[in-house]
């Protein structure tokens, strides 16, 4: 997924350069014949393993089946007649929703792969760390000429074939930067390990006393592992969102039948859209009526009749009749790629943040290379001794390198996702909580996000009649008014009334014949009524009954998200200002609005219109935070300073967004950001941490009294000191 | 001192063999799924018999 690839760092801009360029060379292969993919989001405890497991393995021609709880999948071995389509109805019968995760979708097993080999690195450097320590505590304890000669040469030995493979990460990362001209946190890394090794062979060539074996090999051992829980961290969100970018349509039936990927379409192709599907392509109707919810495009809640030559879009939602389109564009020109380009653009504007631990290196870097310069400087001139200036030079650089730096980001970053994740949010950008923290004010959008953008019936009238026939007509209409008409008559105790010759009208409705005169249930104007005095006089959403001689409205309103309320409340009473943008109806909006006690509010904003509310808010100095899931809210949720949209929002919305919201409630919004607030002041409370100890031990160093034994205390308290303080977090 | 020369190929015998515990689990793919080996061991299926 090189396209959603989040550019974030935590103790290293160019760590980013080596899984860019390896997503590059990904070319998607898919896994080994007879295995199968699916994802399982519903899993999260042990019974769901075996429940899974068994219930797969108890459907014939599957050979075996495997959970993978962390990533939330599992992996089926079967024999070639089973397909994974066929699968996810079995999983739903135990309570599972599950998707195919396609060809493209099985990248992340390269994700793993990678982890593994992190995960090497740092079994090695840590298996050679101890060993060389060792050896040290004997050197250090006493050991003398031919033996510490030969202890010192056993250590080389073993550290420097280590410090070649395990430190690869971070060669390859400073080298990216130098090569550009920049410094990063790799190059005072890179310098001090490949340093510490090689002054320590020569001075073991020359039965030296003192050798930093030890001290490089700690140095890689812990800043891997910090590598290693960052790598982590953004793996288990990418495979997430990745997990939610299946949802969206992967197959669509041809007009002949066929069913063929949606990369394949061309334009000139027909495809048959179905109703509740959601539109693959942009195209024209060549056949066919229905009604489209356009909401997720332009917020409007109302659907949007349509009719043969009509314009449709990818990302509508058809709702009443199957149709027939023509595709004009298809995937990366369909109007929803398009869109999502615009938003790169936007968003290259926020990559643009740099994160706290950017800003570190930034000052730390060169302040490192200055100090050991001139250490070296210093001594040279001042005892002549070349070998003694260069090795107190060295020791400046090792015993300043950012071991504990190197660690301060990752380990909150990784305890706070952790936290969060627990809590349903799903944190995808390495700096999002850092700009999570600084948010002052928090901008929503209405359908879909404050509400769940499904209709519910207002107060039924008392007319039982009216009632009955209502029943009997929504009954047979997949429309989802006209169910939630139904749901809501049935649970009143409505009972249906005799109806025959019921037919569904795509586009406008349904008809039938009660007592033999004809009744209608669906648009106004199609159910004898003038669009514009209808219109006019109702504001909200609403399907009209025709009755002989009378016609009654049902009026609709979309019920609000649980936890709204309260969530809008909390952020109030916690000083953040609170406002509505939306592209619906002003009384739709100014409903909502009040609902939750928001006083600001604007309705019928087009896309544009919102994210330029949205620079007018940053010009005023303002940290906003968007929260939005429509096609509509992309252009704002990427320019926003940090954003969240609900796991049902579009995968364009998803993928622009800093954090995704998995389950239904709002609630979770205000712990977000407390979290994100303690897990900043954490990092800076770390970098305070790993100050102080640079502040003790350079003096030491410059003075030349450092020792590898010095070395080897500073460097494991202090990153131990660091990761104990990241688990403070709350 | 002659006990050094058994001491220090023992100890990197044995630190080796740790190492090639640690890469067979890490092929083995032991470390893939920490949270579900977590929940797993907590679980009664194949209790009485290895799973085949």
């Amino acid at each position: 997924m090189a396209s959603t690839y989040q550019p974030g760092i935590s103790a290293c801009p160019a760590c980013d350069a080596a899984p860019m360029a390896e997503a590059l060379a990904e070319n998607g292969s898919a896994g080994a014949a007879g295995r199968l993919m699916l994802a399982v989001p519903g899993a999260h405890c042990g019974a769901c393993i075996s429940t899974i497991e068994r219930t797969l393995e108890a459907t014939p021609g599957v050979r075996s089946a495997r959970v993978n709880l962390t990533l939330r999948r599992v992996t089926v071995d079967a024999a070639p007649s089973v397909t994974a389509e066929s699968l996810i109805p079995v999983l739903a019968a135990a309570g599972y929703e599950a998707q195919e995760l396609d060809a493209t979708m099985l990248r992340p097993t390269e994700t793993d792969r990678r982890s593994r080999e992190l995960l090497m690195r740092l079994g090695v450097a840590g298996f050679a760390m101890m060993n060389v320590m060792l050896l040290s505590v004997a050197v250090w304890s006493g050991a003398s000429d031919a033996t510490r000669d030969m202890f010192h040469w056993i250590s080389a030995a073993i550290a420097l074939p280590v410090v070649a493979y395990a430190g690869q990460p971070f060669f390859v990362s400073a080298w990216t930067a130098l090569k550009v001209r920049r410094l990063n946190m790799d190059v005072p890394i890179s310098l001090a390990i490949l340093l510490a090794s090689g002054m320590s062979l020569a001075e073991t060539m020359q039965g030296g006393e003192q050798a930093y074996f030890d001290a490089a090999l700690s140095l890689t051992f812990f800043l891997l592992a910090g590598r290693w829980l960052d790598h982590r961290t953004r793996a288990a969100a990418r495979s997430a969102a990745e997990t939610l970018a299946a949802l969206d349509v992967q197959r669509v039936t041809m007009a002949d039948g066929r069913v063929v990927p949606q990369a394949e379409l061309r334009p000139g192709d027909l495809v048959r859209v179905m109703p509740g599907a959601r539109m693959p392509v942009d195209g024209i109707i060549t056949e066919g009526a229905s009604e489209l919810d356009r909401s997720a495009l332009t917020g409007e809640s109302l659907p949007v009749g349509v009719e043969e030559g009509a314009r449709v879009t990818a990302g509508e939602t058809n709702l009443t009749g199957a149709l027939t389109v023509r595709v004009t564009a298809a995937g990366k020109d369909s109007t929803l790629h398009r869109m999502a380009d615009l938003v790169a653009l936007a968003e290259t504007a926020r990559n643009r943040y740099t994160s706290l631990a950017d800003r570190a290196a930034r000052i730390y870097a060169p302040a490192v290379h200055l100090l050991a310069a001139a250490a070296f400087v210093f001594w040279f001139l001042s005892s002549g001794d070349a070998r003694l200036a260069l090795n107190i030079a060295v020791a400046v650089l090792i015993i300043t390198c950012p071991c504990a730096l190197g660690l301060a980001v990752p380990a909150v970053v990784t305890a706070a996702s952790g936290r969060l994740y627990r809590h349903g949010l799903l944190i995808k950008n390495a700096t999002a909580l850092e700009r999570l923290a600084e948010v002052d004010h928090v901008v929503f959008d209405k359908t879909g996000t404050l509400t769940l953008g499904r209709p519910v019936p207002d107060p039924l009238p008392d007319d039982p009649e009216a009632l009955s026939v209502a029943l009997a007509l929504a009954e047979g209409s997949a429309h989802p008014l006209a169910q939630a008409l139904a749901e809501a008559a049935q649970a009143a105790g409505v009972q249906a009334a005799a109806l025959s010759d019921r037919v569904e009208v795509p586009g406008h409705g349904v008809q039938a014949l009660w007592q033999g005169q004809e009744v209608r249930l669906g648009r106004a104007e199609w159910t004898g009524g003038d669009a514009a005095r209808d219109g006019a006089g109702v504001q909200t959403t609403a399907t009209w009954l025709q009755l002989p001689g009378r016609r009654l409205a049902f009026t609709f309103t979309d019920r609000l998200r649980p936890g709204a309320a309260e969530m809008v409340a909390e952020l109030q009473a916690r000083g953040l200002t609170v406002e509505l943008l939306s592209g619906d109806s002003a009384g739709a909006v100014a409903a909502v609005a009040e609902q939750l006690g928001i006083t600001d509010w604007q309705a019928g904003l087009l896309p544009e219109a919102k994210a330029a509310r949205l620079a007018q808010l940053a010009d005023e100095g303002r940290r906003v935070l968007m929260v939005g899931d429509g096609l509509n809210d992309t252009l704002a949720l990427a320019s926003a300073h940090a954003s969240i949209s609900p796991a049902t929002a579009l995968e364009a919305a998803r993928v622009v967004s800093d954090v995704v919201l998995l389950g239904q409630s709002l609630a979770p919004i205000p712990d977000a950001l407390r979290t994100a607030r303690s897990a900043t002041r954490r990092i800076v409370e770390n970098f305070g941490l790993a100050a102080t100890y640079n502040m003790i031990a350079v003096p030491l160093a410059l003075a030349g009294l450092a020792t590898p034994l010095a070395a080897a205390l500073a460097m494991s308290s202090s990153s131990i000191m660091v990761s104990l303080n990241a688990l403070r977090l709350r | 001192m002659q006990v050094l020369a058994w001491l220090i190929p023992v100890s990197l015998l044995l630190g080796g063999l740790g190492l090639a515990a640690f890469i067979w689990a890490l092929r083995r793919g032991q470390f893939d799924d920490p949270e579900g080996d977590a929940q797993r061991f907590l679980t009664d299926d194949w209790d009485d018999h290895p799973r085949p």
